[in-house]
């Protein structure tokens, strides 16, 4: 296992957009681990994306299960190929970024989301998240398609309504 | 860059001030850091972090022709340096009530014998003339929960003052 060095804005890399993963064998097992040590090492992180190492495949790990104060979660989530079905409320949060280091802003997330992705086997899983661990989700998945949360950064004195985050 | 300033700029607002000053410190060769500016009142304020191998007579050089032009006043004053040190907000206040004076200091002075450190702080005077109301935000950082915050600002709020108080769970990822 190693930790893998995070690329951090303005590296271009950032805003690449990532591939499906097809193979789901031993070498994916391996980046997998590295993936998840690199997130647990980052001060504070809940979640990873394959892109913020510099792999570019559609790969997102989550883990809202410890956060200072509870919040709901899944625990532990390996997350590939992931297509978010449904999108419910929107809510105006905190977010910072290991690619992003000394900086948090607010960011408009949906409150609620359905989305389906396959697991380190290739199983396709179902899930319902909200609140801190649907936002944790959504910021890994903006990562999949070269976004990153300065993309979205809205003042809190805006408009909550008048502003089109999500097509 | 040796020195850092924080110079002040306040005059009646008009289009064009933030892009006379910050050109006229860019050409005349100094590193512009953070930055306030915002309209208050019918006023607009700028507070700027200028860095410059110069003397601060330099930097008053370089202002003082745009800063007469737009009738802005100028405040220079030799300050640490730009360095990346940004203590993260954890709990989010917002207050507001019908305007009367003394609320600010009442409010503030509640939360800093908690040890409440204001990170950000924005006030507007809105509603109508005849009852204005004031409207108050501040992003803080706390050791305290907000339990404990609530209690301390009681006495705001028996007054009739709304007060709101949150955490800022900030999400890392
Ligand atoms: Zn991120």
């Amino acid at each position: 296992m190693a930790i893998l060095e995070i690329l951090e804005y303005p590296d271009e890399r950032l805003k690449q957009v990532s591939e499906r993963v097809t193979d789901f064998g031993d070498e994916l097992q391996l980046f997998l681990a590295d993936l998840e040590e690199t997130m647990r090492a980052g001060p504070g992180g809940v979640g990873i994306a394959a892109a913020q190492v510099g792999r570019f495949q559609r790969i997102a790990l989550v883990d809202c299960s410890v956060t200072r104060k509870p919040v709901p979660n899944h625990g532990f989530m390996v997350l590939i190929n992931p297509e978010i079905t449904q999108w419910e409320g929107m809510k105006v949060g905190r977010e910072g970024c290991m690619s992003v280091p000394d900086y948090t802003g607010n960011v408009i997330r949906a409150e609620k989301i359905s989305f389906s992705a396959q697991d380190a086997s290739g199983e396709t899983i179902e899930y319902e998240c909200e609140g801190y661990e649907a936002r944790a989700v959504q910021h890994e998945l903006d990562h999949l398609d070269g976004m990153i949360f300065l993309d979205r950064l809205v003042s809190r004195n805006k408009d909550l309504f008048r502003r089109k985050v999500y097509k | 860059m040796n020195n850092w300033y924080m110079v002040t700029l306040v005059g009646r607002d008009q289009k064009g001030i933030v892009s006379r000053v910050t050109k006229a410190l860019f050409e005349g060769g100094c590193n512009l850091g953070e930055a306030s500016m915002m309209r208050l009142g019918s006023n607009f304020g700028v507070m700027l972090m200028v860095g410059s191998d110069s003397a601060v007579s330099t930097i008053e050089s370089l202002i003082q022709p745009v800063a007469k032009s737009l009738g802005l006043m100028v405040h220079i004053d030799a300050v640490d340096g730009n360095k990346r040190d940004h203590p993260q907000p954890n709990v989010d206040i917002s207050v507001y009530g019908a305007d009367k004076a003394g609320i600010v200091a009442e409010v503030t002075g509640l939360l800093a014998e908690v040890g409440l450190n204001i990170i950000d702080m924005q006030t507007v005077v809105a509603g109508s003339e005849e009852r204005p109301i004031y409207i108050m935000q501040i992003d803080g950082h706390s050791d305290e929960s907000v339990d404990r915050l609530r209690a301390a600002i009681e006495p705001v709020i028996a007054q009739g003052i709304e007060v709101q108080i949150n955490d800022i769970e900030t999400m890392i990822g």
